[in-house]
């Protein structure tokens, strides 16, 4: 642990419990020094968020301080944070898709001409910011043309603009690919230089030691202490975040392929603003084997999957499932064929939020003989008696199966999606970001039970944006830019990162023939 | 047949959808701010009626229309304002506030209108104003046309002209981005210091003063007297009018003047021997015929470029 002479900010004993009991911050001491990148880091749920969320303003303590430049401060809202200095990048932009980065600028600080709004001179604030931070962004364009990385910049400048002299960025970089990572690490150091302080939120333990001075690590609501960054190693960090040592490896035996389930040919997708999002691709999933779909967010992943799984519909191509064409399938008809899918966002198609656990595990076999008495009341002790034992083989943290998915936890409710998806004897497993934005323990599980089930012949379809994930639990990749493959990668664990993040950004990409081998054909 | 033809392709016909289209048009504007904001405001037919019986007393006591409309316009402000309260406030379901709105001014204009006249019907016993018409020199000499846009009820002027100021308004000043981005993002608005619930205030309270506009024009310009029910599903015409011309000011216009040459055509076909029945509900079938080709529109317009770009045409 290291002392804190020059602290720019300091809070103190800050203790937040939530309505509903939840203590997410215990008496946590924070402070950060005038010019640093300070890392900030945990599990979910480790109380990282709710801290940056109390000295932005949007959340109130019970308990403690915070003291700007020695002098004590109340937070009431992100106008005082902001009055104050501080500044923050969420994790969800704070943008509006349909004004230009000019407009999002200037939004709420707008400047006037008589009773309109003067845009040119907004224009020029944007330029001559951009201009001085470094951060290159077209002052005109919307909002919605623009890719991930360039909206953060958007973000960045829109805290500056307000006068952020210290600034929140809550793990900006989950977006973003590693060129893109690389860029956003230089200028923040452009911005430390300038005199900028920085608070950087991440999971991503390697990023901390690349860019953070120092890093204060945390768990269970508590500070586990600061650390200079140099003086630890990343292994040392993850022991403080989780009280054990994380096998950030995925055991697994090298994959034995059989027959296809999935076979994809010539798929084409037109989204609704009329480009192709996904544009004549070709692949086969098989039996007992985890296929990765890398690739930055908007590449075509999206419709890929609600092709597949019968949530949209696709333009031409065939899709069939062990032999059988999907087209005037349903979705019901799709998943009968044994098609299971754990879907990118959990709350609006993976759960209903307000039902129980137990109702949301039935929700595709409610109508099954063994849960009905007389094909017409619900057989109460079956129910009970499958979901019981579905809370307890997945080990969903719970008071009872009948309690509502809300109240649990990111990683509990995403537990409760896979219990569902997984007990249904599936041959297909198309997995939608399966572990994003939950904890370790629930992330190592969920992979751990993927695994089995391609050890089982399961074919698993694996979609994720966290490359780690994608890299470590695939057995084979392909990589999706611009609705296209760009390179198919027989042995995931042969590729690097960066020679991954080449074809995830487009600028190399295989030949026609080598991309053909994912057919099997 | 040849007399249906003679009827559309009269001056006279021109000139009554334009009378027709102005109290749609009004609420149809009022429809788009707040929708904008990110809020429904389905209580615009409460409000229209609310405000035509307003204008119609203050003007019968004052002896002044532009007191009565005045007046009308700004209990038409109050109930937006009203809307607000209920829903950002006190966090009711908007519709259903709005449904308890529009329910209020069906009973509660009958009672006000027999306290006051005497009447439950009917407010032909006051002695109420009419806004004036307006000639516009020039324009009325010219045959053909000038009997169309010329000698209008001053609101009717006014309702085009709005759809100037509310786009003005909408895209050009500081409190139009505002309303445009909470409508958008409302977590957005919020996090650069912009409050959510004054800005749909706002919002609320300018879509009460347009429809206010509308319901002064109803019994004040339309007609010379307040009726019960004058406003007759107009407000709900202009929800969807507002939809139909894609949430713009100008699709607002179009789309207000499709409805209003379906409701001058059903007033026009009582002179032929059509019955009366059928031709009233003619402007409604236009509605909803009106939303049934939108719908269709838009999902064969997906489809279609779903089928072009399987023929390999670059899409």
């Amino acid at each position: 642990m290291t002392d804190e002479p020059d602290a720019i900010l300091r809070m103190e004993n800050i203790t937040k419990i939530y309505p509903n009991g939840i203590m997410a911050n215990k008496g946590v001491n924070f402070s950060i020094a005038a010019g640093e990148i300070h890392g900030l880091v945990g599990e979910n749920g480790a109380g990282k968020t709710t801290l940056m969320q109390i000295l932005f303003g949007l959340n109130h303590p019970e308990e403690g301080k915070i003291l700007l430049e020695g002098k004590e401060i109340t937070i009431a809202n992100p106008n005082a944070a902001i009055a104050h200095g501080i500044g923050m990048v969420h994790q969800h932009f704070m943008l509006v898709p349909s004004l230009s980065v000019a407009e999002n600028l200037v939004l709420g600080v707008e400047p006037r001409k008589g009773v309109s709004l003067d845009l040119p001179e907004a224009i020029r604030t944007t330029e001559a910011l951009s201009k001085k931070f470094n951060l290159k962004v077209d002052p005109r364009s919307a909002i919605r043309d623009l890719p991930v990385g360039t909206k953060q910049k958007v973000e960045i400048l829109k805290a500056l603009h307000r006068g952020a002299r210290i600034l929140i960025l809550d793990e900006p970089t989950a977006v973003l690919t590693p060129q893109e990572t690389d860029e956003l690490f230089d200028e923040l150091k452009l911005l430390k230089d300038q005199g900028n302080t920085i608070i950087f939120i991440s999971h991503k333990l390697n990023e901390i030691k690349a860019l953070c001075d120092r890093v204060t690590v945390m768990r269970a609501g508590k500070s586990q202490g600061v650390f200079a960054v140099a003086d630890v190693t990343e292994q040392d960090i993850s022991r403080l975040m989780v009280g054990r040592d994380v096998i950030l490896r995925v055991e697994k035996s090298v994959a034995k392929p059989k027959k296809p389930v999935l076979k994809v040919q010539d798929l084409m997708v037109v989204n609704r603003f009329r480009k192709k999002a996904v544009d004549d691709i070709s692949f086969t999933v098989r039996q007992g084997e985890i296929l990765g779909i890398a690739g930055v967010e908007g590449n075509g992943q999206r419709e890929l999957v609600e092709a597949l799984t019968g949530l949209g519909l696709y333009a031409s191509g065939d899709i069939s499932i062990g032999g059988k064409d999907i087209k005037k399938l349903s979705i019901r008809g799709i998943r009968d064929l044994g098609t299971s899918h754990i879907p990118e966002d959990r709350m609006t198609y993976g759960c209903a939020a307000d039902l129980s656990i137990e109702m949301n595990l039935l929700s595709y076999t409610h109508d099954h003989p063994e849960y009905n008495k007389n094909y017409f009341l619900m057989d109460i002790n079956a129910i009970n008696e499958v979901s019981n034992k579905l809370v307890e083989e997945y080990r969903i943290l719970c008071s009872s199966p009948q309690q509502e998915v809300r109240r649990l936890s990111g990683g509990n409710i995403q537990k409760v999606v896979v219990a569902r998806e997984f007990s249904s004897n599936p041959k297909l497993i198309i997995s939608d970001q399966p572990t994003r934005g939950i904890d370790v323990g629930a992330t190592e599980f969920i992979r751990k039970r993927l695994v089995t089930l391609r050890d089982e012949g399961c074919a698993v379809l694996l979609v994720s944006a966290d490359l780690n994930e994608v890299m470590e639990l695939s057995d084979s990749l392909i990589v999706m830019y611009g609705g296209k493959i760009t390179a198919y990668i027989e042995d995931a664990s042969s590729i690097s990162e960066e020679a991954l993040g080449l074809y995830m950004l487009g600028l190399e990409s295989q030949g026609p023939e080598e991309i053909r081998r994912v057919c099997h054909d | 047949m040849s007399a249906f033809f003679d009827i559309i392709f009269s001056s006279h016909f021109g000139y009554s959808v334009l009378r027709v289209s102005t109290p749609i048009l009004f609420a149809a504007l009022g429809a788009l701010i707040s929708d904008k904001a990110g809020v429904i405001n389905i209580a615009l037919e409460g409000i229209m009626l609310i405000s035509a019986l307003t204008g119609v007393i203050f003007s019968a006591i004052t002896g002044s229309a532009f007191f009565g409309l005045f007046m009308a316009v700004l209990f038409g402000g109050l109930v937006g304002l009203s809307l607000g309260y209920f829903s950002l406030n006190l966090k009711t379901n908007v519709i259903l506030a709005a449904v308890a709105i529009n329910l209020i001014a069906i009973g509660g204009t009958v009672f006000i209108l027999y306290l006051v006249a005497g009447d439950k019907g009917i407010s032909s016993s006051l002695a109420s104003k009419v806004l004036p018409k307006i000639n516009i020199p020039l324009l009325q000499n010219i045959p053909g046309i000038g009997p169309i846009f010329s000698g209008h009820n001053v609101l009717t002027y006014l309702a085009f002209l709005s759809v100037l100021f509310i786009w003005f308004f909408l895209y050009k000043t500081p409190l139009g981005l505002r309303i445009r981005a909470v409508g958008e993002n409302e977590h957005a608005a919020d996090s650069v210091g912009i409050s959510v619930v004054k800005t749909r205030y706002i919002a609320l309270t300018i879509s009460g003063i347009l429809a206010g506009f509308g319901g002064a024009y109803m019994s004040m310009g339309y007609v010379s007297w307040f009726s019960r029910d004058m406003v007759a599903g107009r407000g709900f015409i202009a929800l969807a009018a507002e939809a139909m011309g894609g949430a713009t000011p100008i699709g607002c216009m179009l789309t207000s003047l499709l409805f209003g040459f379906f409701d001058a055509l059903a007033n026009s076909l009582q002179l032929l021997k059509i019955p009366y029945e059928f031709v009233s509900m003619l402007p409604y079938v236009a509605t909803v015929v009106g939303l049934v080709i939108y719908t269709i529109r838009k999902t064969e317009k997906i489809r279609r470029i779903q089928e072009k770009a399987a023929e390999g045409g670059n899409a």
